[in-house]
């Protein structure tokens, strides 16, 4: 009974992480300038490959793996945002702006 | 009755294509581009899915070493990510005009 919990558990962190995986591609196709496709590559994107991360490390029954899963898990949450965020500063410094459909651009009034 | 490994082995198939679609969505992306940054965002999220392959494979194979390559690639791409973002800082003003962005006249 154990073992379907568990075979159940993995087979649904698979295809959850899978699907974030597919959605942060759709994101970063069809959104219109960068800045917004970064949310979708670095939210979606990092919970996706999280998940599938996990599953491996749940799916493999030893406390051991399932700590270096979490911890690679919690590193990749914790470098996602510090990438966006240096790649976004740098593309507006050197002069991609955002597309017209955006609202306001607070680092442009300074 | 199905088993429990015949679920988790539909399951890590079904995973396999989903981000397949994925993978190929993405170098779509990359190869259109416009600009250098969509081209860098791009090469990172690539390299998320490829940690997705890899912790999937590992799901498959159940070799647990895997997941410590997932790791030290999750590692590499944060780095070339801020290495790009570097670059991007120092040149990434020269010849690559697109469509999707504006840029400041000079």
């Amino acid at each position: 009974m154990l073992d379907y919990a568990l075979a159940v558990v993995t087979a649904v962190l698979l295809l959850a992480g899978a699907f974030f995986a597919l959605v942060a591609a759709i994101g970063i196709v069809r959104l219109p300038d960068l800045y917004t496709r970064m949310h979708a590559a670095s939210k979606a994107g990092t919970v996706g490959s999280g998940l599938l991360l996990l599953a491996a490390g749940l799916y493999s029954g030893e406390l051991a793996v399932l700590a270096r899963a979490l911890a690679g898990f919690l590193f990749f949450i914790l470098t996602a945002p510090v990438s966006a965020h240096l790649l976004a500063r740098a593309s507006h410094i050197s002069g991609h702006f955002p597309a017209d459909i955006s609202v306001r651009d607070d680092m442009r009034m300074r | 009755m199905i088993t429990p490994a015949a679920i988790v082995s539909t399951a890590a198939i079904a995973a396999l294509g989903i981000l397949c679609v994925a993978l190929l969505i993405t170098v779509w992306r990359v190869v259109v581009g416009p600009s250098l940054p969509d081209r860098i965002l791009a090469l990172d999220m690539l390299t998320g899915i490829a940690i997705g392959f890899i912790a999937v494979v590992a799901v498959r194979t159940g070799f647990s070493l895997y997941i410590d390559i997932a790791i030290a690639l999750g590692l590499v791409g944060f780095l070339a990510t801020v290495a790009f973002a570097r670059f991007v800082l120092s040149r990434g003003t020269v010849g690559d005009a697109g469509s999707g962005t504006r840029r400041r006249g000079k």
